[in-house]
């Protein structure tokens, strides 16, 4: 099987801070990781090549360095990664993104065959957005599955997979055509730690650098910020509330500060009272 | 009525951060909120958009149209019903048996033609695992802009549509504009936007819509369905009191001490990112803005610092009460009702004074 | 079991293991350098201050492109009791040279660029990976480790052990002893965000001048320690340490005290309106020169803080560390030229080039210093600091009590506190640790 995993490098925003003055973010210092969200998927591909044979190619697209974590990704056991990279890429938003990785893709695919399955990040940590997965299927035209919990069968041969997908209140299981694009759930399997051997190998690897021409993308104007439909216009810190908390007192005993706070909570809202004892007694 | 889109999107220069929106898309009209239904029910966000796309109509002097896609029958039109108790002053009604369970293929293709067709200047959609899985299809169909996660609406003197989320992990927060091309979609998750009043004798006009659907071209296959066991649920997003921890529990045995609590007020429980990814719990219970958002009447909040990703996701409750060790924890900032104090040694009696004032003889001794 | 065997194993990626694998590596030897860290620096806590002079003979021109902090033009030592401190102050723009000899630094981004250097002269630098154990053939030599990664033991002619102060490897190794309680100190840090513009008002500073405060006193209670404040470009890092033992002993924790010097009225001031953004612990090697270990054996050798080479009297062990990780280095890269095996005896070389050096002449000065500021801790850091307060405050209040009298009360309470022999006991005692 030929697998293709579309995986992002964000600042740990664990650790982004903001400055208290001028209200921008202080990102230098602050560490890049794989976005989490990707691990799942990129095991779930290693799985894949290993019951199956082939091979996970994994791809990026971002600043030069954006290769960390494609070596991370080789480390953790991928064999080839690919790292696009360009100028004109920068300010993209989800739409002008899918363009460029739409791209990658078919120039993946005419120069190392053609991908049985794409998979990609359910979402990212810095955006959220969980746009780029179905962006890509779409513009590629193969089918998307997102929210998979588990893949139940695969046939590459008879080109069909069963999955099981999240929805509310259930599961659904969905079979379809290969090739697909699949975005894992978190938590849908048990990331791998590559061997001695995958660490040397990443460490030594050649990662594969595109730019747009190199991949093949033609328009420019559809990529970075002319090509984002949508534009960012405000970035501001959150105005804190105008009243801070009301604060109570504690007690000399724990005991009186919990009677303090309960007195504090049903003198603001009486009504709460009533309320909570009907939760409380089961009715 | 195709599902391609109807013109190339034009190209945008690095200066036009300006409204310069191009001849075809003059005519696009009206706000849309997507109804999402499945199996039956429709998602209360469907409702909560509705609210807020009502407030955006009325600014901007339009119409709020609830937009159904599903299965011929009642429970379809039950959601259409209800839409206009919400406040649809219109209906878009997709009715096809293919239509019956989301797939992504035909409901993408129908709304896509929808959209085409009848033109809304706005799409709302609710943020969930079927609102996310539809909308991307869609935006990239029609080329247009798709902002996601939204906390705020609202529209701007030249009737932009300027959508405010979160960035950055959440440190800060953005307000985003698809100026130049339509419809501006976005999706909001659920809890974030109040529910609206229900008016049960409203009612709207019904535009039916019939896409170009085939079953023979529709790849992706439904073989069953899987309910969730009721006992694993949780109903964090709509319950009325909620308590929560923090990292300042220090332990997951500490945590028992918030579930104590949760227990005797019959409250739900949760916690705060962290605690998730250290295994306190799971991830269906984590409370802020990668987790669930809640609204309840009463949030307990014992050892959570309050950053801004938890913040996101609580500040819609009624009443706040935040207990922490550090009197300048940013909780503070947005907590109703704050002690500065050990939860860990505060939590227990919480719940023993909590159980007495809450039993039938305690109220009775305190109203005699 | 991999195919391939390196020249020499670096475990660690801090000050001592940078060293000395981008020293070995730019001679051409083929290096593997394994950090437990998420990266290198990731589990590396300092003030700190690096010392241009050492890191100089290891990359000359540093300066180009090294995340540097600011540059030292001012040292102040405190003498501190709970409301006043008596300083000593040295200010020199002589400091404000074209190459400036101390900086602070930003151990996790500084030790992140020291190891692309590394790096980019060809080792091979695994993160996340945690040797487990030190593999020795039949005849009990170290021939390569085993790490928590599939894949089985990685081999080498020399493994060196840059592990820092915990020390574990090499304990179970049966290297070494498990360090003890009263020769390893608890520091605490934490880093606070201002602007540039506050810092360099309230430290008088221009451009990238630097202050660093070195405080000791009643600040901590009584037991051995200092507490601790430097400047950066846009924070300050503010900490303060104990020995081990002293904590175990009493009822004070790191961050009770790191509360108290944060709110010492010397103290606060400097970090007003300064928002929190780092919290960061680290243990330090305080035993000196009784303390070291073993340094080399048969296939290995110990450099930086795993081999106790920090001088706590000084607050020096990055230049230390990375001393001996270049000389270490220095010293494996002699026994292979001469294509000879990395035996205990050809390994010495490594100690000879150590003691030849500031580092061990250094330690071996101030060998008598840890267990005396220990014994005498609550004369250091209690009576004098207090004494010398009052006396301080005697002399500079003006209350029309004549001068002499003034004198003769502070003199009289020196005595009182130690008597004249004890006063001459520490004199002598210090001068001679001191020496």
């Amino acid at each position: 099987m030929k697998i293709l995993v579309c995986i992002k490098q964000v600042p740990d925003s664990a650790q982004i801070r903001v400055h208290p003055v001028t209200n921008t973010i202080m990102r230098q210092g602050v560490p890049t990781i794989i976005n989490p969200y990707d691990l799942f998927s990129l095991e779930e591909a290693l799985r894949l090549r290993d019951k199956f044979g082939g091979e996970v190619t994994v791809l990026t697209m971002g600043p030069p360095m954006a290769s960390d974590s494609l070596r991370k990704a080789l480390a953790i056991g991928a064999d080839r990664a690919i790292l696009l990279t360009d100028r004109s890429f920068a300010g993209s938003d989800t739409l002008a993104t899918t363009y460029a990785l739409a791209q990658a893709v078919r120039k993946i695919q005419e120069v190392y065959g053609p991908q049985d399955i794409i998979f990609a990040g359910k979402q990212t940590i810095d955006g959220d957005t969980a746009q780029v997965g179905p962006g890509v299927a779409k513009r590629l035209d193969i089918l998307q599955l997102t929210y998979v919990s588990k893949i139940e069968s695969c046939e590459p041969v008879a080109r069909e997979i069963i999955v099981e997908r999240r929805a509310e209140g259930g599961v659904q299981v969905l079979k379809t055509k290969l090739p697909c694009l699949i975005t894992m759930l978190e938590g849908s399997n048990e990331i791998r730690r590559g061997t001695i051997d995958d660490s040397l190998r990443a460490a030594r690897a050649e990662i594969v650098t595109w730019s747009a021409k190199d991949a093949g993308i033609a328009d420019l104007t559809k990529c970075g910020l002319k090509g984002s439909p949508t534009i960012v216009k405000k970035v501001f810190a959150p105005t804190p509330r105008s009243e801070r908390a009301a604060f109570i007192e504690p007690g000399k005993t724990a005991s009186e500060s919990a009677d303090g706070i309960i007195g504090a909570i049903f003198a603001r809202k009486s009504s709460l009272e009533e309320d909570m004892a009907k939760l409380a007694s089961g009715s | 009525m195709s599902d391609t889109p109807v013109r190339d999107a034009p190209a945008q220069s690095r200066a036009s951060a300006k409204k310069e929106l191009p001849e075809h898309f003059r005519d696009y009209k009206h706000v849309w909120v997507f109804i999402e239904q499945e199996r039956g029910e429709v998602h209360p966000v469907s409702w909560e958009l509705l609210g807020a796309g009502r407030k955006l109509a009325d600014k901007l002097g339009v119409e709020l149209a609830g937009v159904v896609l599903g299965g011929p029958g009642e429970a379809t039109q039950h959601a259409v019903s209800e839409a206009f108790r919400y406040g649809a002053d219109l209906a878009y009604l997709v009715e096809d048996p293919i239509l019956t369970d989301y797939r992504n293929e035909p409901y993408s293709k129908a709304l896509t033609q929808l959209v085409n067709t009848h033109k809304p200047e706005i799409l709302l959609l609710g943020a969930t695992t079927l609102g996310r899985d539809l909308a991307g299809s869609v935006a990239t169909t029609l080329l247009t802009g798709l902002t996601a996660d939204c906390t705020e609406l609202a529209v701007d003197a030249d009737g932009s549509l300027a959508a405010t989320r979160p960035t950055f992990g959440g440190s800060l927060l953005c307000t985003i504009y698809t100026l130049n091309y339509r419809p501006q979609m976005a999706t909001v998750r659920p809890r974030q936007m109040p529910m609206p009043a229900r008016q049960e004798d409203r009612t709207g006009r019904i535009v039916s819509f019939k896409a170009e659907l085939d079953e023979e071209s529709i790849v992706t296959k439904i073989l069953r369905f899987i309910p969730d066991r009721d006992s694993a649920k949780s109903n964090l997003a709509f319950a009325d009191v909620v308590v929560a921890g923090g990292l300042g529990l220090q332990s997951a045995e500490n945590f028992q001490l918030v579930k104590g609590l949760a227990s005797v007020l019959g409250a739900e429980f949760g916690g705060s990112r962290p605690l998730v990814q250290k295994g306190w719990i799971g991830s269906d219970r984590q409370i802020g803005q990668t987790g669930k958002t809640i609204r309840p009447k009463l949030y307990i909040a014992a050892g959570i610092s309050g950053a801004i990703q938890h913040r996101v996701g609580v500040e819609g409750a009624d009443m706040i009460v935040a207990i922490n060790t550090d009197k300048n924890a940013p909780i503070f900032d947005f907590a109703h009702v704050g002690i500065v104090t050990d939860a860990i040694r505060l939590l227990p009696a919480l719940t023993e004074a909590f159980r007495r004032r809450l039993s039938p003889h305690g109220r009775d001794r305190l109203a005699g | 079991m991999i195919d391939e065997k390196f020249d020499a194993i670096v475990i660690g990626a801090g000050m001592a293991g940078n060293a000395a694998a981008h020293t070995m590596a730019s001679r051409g030897l083929k290096v593997l350098q394994l950090e437990r860290g998420e990266y290198p620096g990731s589990k590396n806590v300092q003030g700190g201050i690096l010392y241009a002079e050492m890191l100089e003979k290891i990359i000359p021109n540093f300066r180009e492109e090294a995340p540097l902090e600011r540059h030292l033009v001012e040292q102040r030592f405190w003498m501190m009791t709970d409301r006043s401190h008596t300083a000593l102050q040295y200010r020199s723009d002589d400091f404000n040279e074209e190459k400036p000899n101390r900086y602070t630094i930003i151990r996790s981004q500084f030790d992140r660029w020291f190891s692309r250097e590394t790096q980019a002269q060809g080792a091979i630098v695994i993160s996340e990976t945690t040797v487990t154990q030190l593999v020795s053939d039949a005849y009990g030599k170290v021939i390569g480790v085993a790490t928590d990664r599939r894949g089985g033991t990685i081999f080498a002619d020399v493994v060196v052990i840059a592990e820092g102060v915990n020390g574990l490897l090499g304990t179970r190794a049966g290297l070494r002893d498990t360090p003890k309680a009263e020769h390893v100190a608890l520091a605490v840090k934490e880093m606070h965000f201002l602007p540039r513009e506050v810092i360099e008002a309230r430290f008088n500073l221009r451009g990238d001048e630097g202050v660093v405060i070195e405080a000791a006193g009643t600040i901590s209670k009584g037991m051995t320690g200092m507490g601790f404040v430097y400047t950066n470009k846009e924070s300050i890092s503010v900490g303060m340490g104990c020995l081990v033992s002293d904590f175990a002993g009493g009822s004070e924790t790191p961050y009770g005290l790191l509360e108290a010097f944060k709110n010492h009225p010397s103290i606060k001031p400097l970090l007003e309106g300064s928002e929190v953004k780092e919290y960061a612990a680290h243990l330090i090697p305080e035993g000196g020169y009784n303390t070291i270990p073993e340094l080399f054996g048969d296939g290995w050798v110990v450099v930086g803080d795993a081999a106790q080479l920090n001088n706590a009297i000084h607050r020096e062990g990055s230049n230390l560390a990375m001393t001996s990780g270049r000389l270490a280095a220095e010293a494996i890269f002699q026994v292979k030229s001469r294509r000879e095996p990395m035996t205990k005896q050809n390994l010495a070389l490594y100690k000879k080039l150590l003691d030849d050096s500031f580092v061990m002449k250094d330690l071996k000065k101030y060998k008598d210093m840890p267990a005396l500021l220990h014994t005498q801790a609550k004369n250091y850091f209690l009576s004098y600091p207090t004494l010398v307060s009052n006396a301080m405050e005697n002399f500079l209040r003006v209350d029309g009590t004549p001068k002499i009298e003034k004198e003769k009360a502070s003199l009289r309470a020196f005595i009182r506190e130690r008597s004249w022999t004890g006063l001459f006991g520490d004199a002598v005692r210090f001068a001679r640790a001191w020496r």
